[in-house]
C-alpha cells in the first residue's frame, strides 16, 4: 500500500502527460527552429502547449516563457529584472523558496541591498510590511503566493494593488509554483510583472516551468545563445517537457473544483490527526488562508526524521517541513521565521487531486501509530541518572 | 597497448614470505585491472607490469593508484627496441611531463636500465643519446645529481619502455597478506578512515553496520553502503552486512541505568561481530573507537568493550586528533560521503552524559535481565549481507 502525500516535492505526471510526451519523442523529435514541415509540426505542438499554460493562467501565449523549472523560471524573474534595473534595492519575503531568496541574496554581491519581510506568526507578510521596506530606488519585490512549507497564502495580489497604486515602477515578481493547478489564477489582476510555475508540481515532467511575463514588463536573458523563447532563453526547446507541461495545465484548467475538493480532504486528515492525537496542532491556524493542498503538523518534543521512517513503515510518505530542507543542514528557515521550535516535529502531508477519501483516513491513523511508537523511545530517552 | 610499470617497496623486506607477499600483489592488481579491454599483468624481476588497451590507460592508473603494497606507478610509452625510437619517446614523455608541471623544467636526467644484454648500446650510452634529445629538443639542462624530472628507459627482452611520470601510490602491504577482519563500519567520519588505515597493513574486510528503522531511513543505509563502495575501490572491503537493531537497542536501553546504554549497544555490536567473524573466517574485529575523543571512549570502557567479545578489536584511529581523521578521510574520498546529513545512529538512544567508566560487574548484572548471546545470534543470522 502507498499513500503519497508528498506532493509538494513532486506529484505523479498524469497518464496523458505521459502519453504526449511519449508522442513527442517519437514523432516530434525535429527542432522547432527548423525550416521543414517536420519542424514546423514541432513549433506548432509548442505554441499549442504554450497557449495551454497561458489559459490556465489566464494570460496571452505571448507571455509565456518556458524553463526548465521553477527555479529558473524565478531566476528569470527576479535576476532578470535585476539585471535591467537603475536601483539597487530588493525587497522579498524572509519565507521565500531558496530558488528565490538565494537570487536576491546573490544580488547582494553585485553592490544590491537587501530587505527580507519577516512573517507575522500565522505564517504570511502584511502588505504594510512590505510597504514598509520600500525605499525610492527598490527596483524588485518578490513574494511567493504559497509557502511551500506551510501553506500560508501570501497577500499577492493586495502587495501587487499598493504597490501600483503607490505608483512604484518597480518589478513585481510572484513565486506561484505551489499554486500547483489548484488555485485558481488571473495574473492580470495580480499587479504582478512575472510569476513562475513548475511543471512536476502540477502533475507534469520534472525539468518543466515557466514564466509568465507581463506584456511590457522587461527582463533580461539570463544567458544568450540560439535566443529561443522570444530571446528570454537560448536554448533548443524541450518540447516533450514543454507539451507534457502543456497537457498538465489543460488537464488542471478542465478540473477547476480540484482546489475545492483537495482542501476538503485536506481539513478532514488535519481534524482526524488533531482528534487522534492530542499533543498535534496544525503548524498555522487552520484559518489563515492557505494552499488548498497543505497541511502542516506540528508534534511538540518529537524528532521529524524517525517520525517519517515511522509513517514509510506504514506505506505513507510526507515530509518534514520542506523535503528540500531535509538535505541541507539546519532548522528550516521557514519554520524559524514563524517561531516553531527546533525540539518540534513539523510534518508536511501535502495532497493532490488524485488523493482518495481512504488515503487521508490511513495516513491519519499510521501517524497516529508513528507517534505512539517514538514517543514511547522518547518518554525512555536516557538522560544520565545522577546529577 | 599501454603499459604501466608499479612498483612495490616494502615487500622486499620480507625475506621468506617474500613470494607470498608478491602472489597476493599480483592477484590483487589482476583484480584491480580484470575488467579493462586487454587487461594483462605479468611479474617480471622486481616489478609488477600492467599492459591495458590505450584507451583504458587513464582508468588504469586511478586504479592501481588505490593498490595497497604498489608505492608508485609510471604510465609507458612501448617503443621498438631501437635507439632513434627511444630518443623520440623520451622527447615526448618529457615534454608531456612538464606540460603538466612546468616547475619540472629546472633540470633533467635519463635513468637507463638495461637488462636485454642484447641491445647494442651500454646504458651511458644511451643516457647521453637520449638526453641530448630531450636537451636539444626542450631546453632543459642535465643535472645527474638532483634533477627536477627523471626520464627512465628500460630495455627487457619483452619490451622496451620509457616514461617520465611517476605517480604516487599508497605503499603499505596487498590487502590480505596479513589476514581477514570485520570492519564495524558506520555512516561517520572515522569508521572508513580505519578501514581504509586496516586495509593499508595487509587487512581483508568485510564491513558491518547497524540499522535501526525507524530511527534511521533508508538514505542513511545508502549513505554506508556508498562508504562502502568507496572502500571497496581501494580493496578494502569485499562484503557489507547490514543487521538490524532497534528492537534489541530498546530492550538494551530498559536493561540498565541510562549512562550505561552507550556500553551495552557497543558490546552487543561486538558479540554480533565475533559472529560474523566465525562466519567469515575473520580473526579481528576493527573499529574507528579514537581514545577519550568522546566520553564512551575511555579505556576502562574500551576494556568494557572488548570484555564481551572472544576476538581482538583493533582500533588505527587510536591516537588520531580529529584533524588528522579529517584530512585522511577527505584524501581517500569518505569525507564528501561521511559529510551527508543523514543520521547514521539515532541520537534518541544516546544518553546525554553516558557513563565515562562503567562498572563491568553493572553492565553484566544489565544484560543478565536478557538473554544476550541469543540476541546476538538473531541479528547476525538475519543481517542482510551486500557484494560489494
Amino acid at each position: 500500500m502507498t499513500v503519497y502525500l508528498d506532493n509538494a516535492a513532486s506529484t505523479p505526471p498524469a497518464p496523458e502527460v505521459l502519453t504526449a510526451v511519449t508522442h513527442v519523442m517519437t514523432e516530434l523529435y525535429a527542432n522547432p527552429s527548423s525550416a521543414h514541415g517536420l519542424g514546423a509540426a514541432a513549433a506548432r505542438a509548442l505554441e499549442q502547449a504554450r497557449a495551454q499554460v497561458a489559459a490556465l493562467l489566464r494570460a496571452q501565449p505571448a507571455e509565456i516563457v518556458f524553463t526548465c523549472g521553477g527555479t529558473e523560471a524565478n531566476a528569470l524573474g527576479v535576476l532578470g529584472a535585476a539585471a535591467l534595473a537603475r536601483g539597487r534595492h530588493v525587497v522579498v519575503s524572509a519565507i521565500e523558496h531558496p530558488a528565490v531568496l538565494r537570487s536576491a541574496e546573490s544580488l547582494v554581491g553585485k553592490g544590491w541591498q537587501l530587505d527580507k519581510v519577516a512573517p507575522a506568526p500565522d505564517g504570511r507578510v502584511t502588505v504594510d510590511a512590505v510597504l514598509a521596506c520600500l525605499r525610492p530606488d527598490t527596483a524588485v519585490v518578490a513574494v511567493m503566493l504559497a509557502n511551500n512549507e506551510i501553506g500560508t497564502l501570501q497577500p499577492v495580489a493586495e502587495i501587487g494593488r499598493a504597490l501600483r497604486a503607490a505608483g512604484r515602477r518597480l518589478h513585481f515578481h510572484v513565486d506561484a509554483v505551489q499554486f500547483a493547478g489548484l488555485i485558481s489564477l488571473d495574473v492580470a489582476t495580480l499587479g504582478a510583472d512575472s510569476l513562475a510555475i513548475s511543471g512536476h508540481k502540477l502533475h507534469g515532467p520534472k525539468g518543466t516551468g515557466a514564466l509568465w511575463l507581463r506584456k511590457g514588463a522587461r527582463v533580461a536573458p539570463l544567458w544568450d545563445g540560439g535566443r529561443q523563447e522570444n530571446g528570454l532563453r537560448s536554448g533548443t526547446e524541450n518540447l516533450p517537457g514543454w507539451v507534457g507541461l502543456g497537457r498538465a495545465a489543460d488537464l488542471c484548467r478542465q478540473n477547476p473544483q480540484a482546489g475545492a475538493a483537495v482542501a476538503a480532504q485536506r481539513d478532514r486528515l488535519e481534524s482526524l490527526i488533531v482528534e487522534a492525537i492530542p499533543q498535534a496542532t496544525t503548524t498555522v491556524p487552520a484559518s489563515t488562508p492557505r494552499a488548498p493542498h497543505i497541511a502542516s503538523i506540528r508534534l511538540p518534543v518529537l524528532p521529524a526524521e524517525p517520525l517519517l521512517h515511522a509513517l514509510e513503515a506504514r506505506g505513507v510518505y510526507a515530509s518534514a517541513g520542506a523535503a528540500c530542507s531535509t538535505r541541507s543542514h539546519g532548522p528550516s528557515h521557514v519554520l524559524a521565521a514563524i517561531g516553531v521550535r527546533e525540539q518540534d516535529a513539523v510534518l508536511r502531508f501535502s495532497l493532490s487531486r488524485l488523493t482518495t477519501e481512504s488515503d487521508v483516513t490511513l495516513a491519519a491513523r499510521a501517524l497516529r501509530e508513528a507517534v505512539d511508537e517514538i514517543a514511547d523511545v522518547v518518554k525512555h530517552r536516557p538522560r544520565g541518572a545522577r546529577p | 597497448m599501454t603499459t604501466i610499470l608499479c612498483r612495490y617497496g616494502e615487500l622486499f623486506l620480507k625475506g621468506g614470505n617474500r613470494h607470498v607477499f608478491l602472489r597476493a600483489l599480483a592477484n590483487n592488481v589482476r583484480a584491480a585491472v580484470r575488467d579493462l579491454p586487454e587487461a594483462k599483468v605479468s611479474v617480471p624481476h622486481g616489478r609488477v607490469v600492467v599492459c591495458v588497451a590505450d584507451q583504458a590507460r587513464a582508468e588504469a592508473c586511478s586504479r592501481l593508484e588505490r593498490v595497497f603494497g604498489l608505492v608508485s606507478i609510471s604510465p609507458t610509452s612501448n617503443v621498438p627496441a631501437d635507439i632513434d625510437a627511444i630518443c623520440a619517446a623520451a622527447v615526448a614523455e618529457a615534454q608531456a611531463a612538464i606540460e603538466r608541471d612546468p616547475a619540472l623544467r629546472r633540470s633533467f636526467k635519463i635513468e637507463p636500465h638495461r637488462s636485454d644484454k642484447r641491445f647494442p648500446m651500454e646504458s651511458h650510452e644511451i643516457a647521453c643519446r637520449a638526453g641530448n634529445a630531450v636537451s636539444e629538443a626542450t631546453g632543459i639542462p642535465v643535472d645527474v645529481h638532483n634533477p627536477a624530472l627523471r626520464v627512465g628507459i628500460e630495455i627487457a627482452p619483452q619490451a622496451t619502455n620509457v616514461f617520465a611520470e611517476r605517480r604516487p601510490a599508497p605503499g603499505g602491504l596487498p590487502a590480505g597478506v596479513s589476514g581477514r577482519a570485520i570492519l564495524l563500519l558506520s555512516g561517520g567520519i572515522d569508521s572508513p578512515v580505519a578501514g581504509w588505515l586496516a586495509a593499508k597493513r595487509g587487512l581483508a574486510q568485510e564491513a558491518l553496520t547497524f540499522h535501526s528503522p525507524p530511527f534511521t531511513g533508508e538514505k542513511a543505509k545508502d549513505k554506508v553502503i556508498a562508504l562502502a563502495r568507496e572502500l571497496s575501490r581501494w580493496q578494502a572491503v569485499s562484503t557489507l552486512w547490514i543487521a538490524g537493531f532497534t528492537e534489541s537497542q530498546k530492550r538494551l536501553r530498559a536493561a540498565g541505568r541510562p549512562e550505561l546504554a552507550v556500553v551495552l549497544y557497543r558490546r552487543m555490536m561486538v558479540r554480533v561481530a565475533d559472529l560474523l567473524c566465525d562466519r567469515a573466517h575473520c580473526g579481528a574485529i576493527v573499529t574507528g573507537e579514537n581514545l577519550g575523543q568522546v566520553a564512551s571512549q575511555t579505556l576502562t570502557n574500551m576494556h568494557n568493550i572488548e570484555a564481551a567479545g572472544r576476538h581482538i578489536i583493533l582500533r588505527p584511529l587510536l591516537t588520531y586528533d580529529k584533524v588528522e581523521t579529517t584530512a585522511l578521510a577527505r584524501r581517500i574520498g569518505t569525507y564528501d560521503i561521511s559529510a551527508l546529513p543523514f543520521e547514521d545512529c539515532c541520537s534518541l538512544f544516546v544518553p546525554a552524559h553516558p557513563a565515562t567508566a562503567a562498572r563491568l560487574s553493572d553492565v553484566e548484572r544489565a544484560e543478565a535481565t536478557l538473554d544476550v548471546a541469543k540476541e546476538a545470534a538473531d541479528i547476525a543470522e538475519q543481517a542482510e549481507r551486500i557484494e560489494l
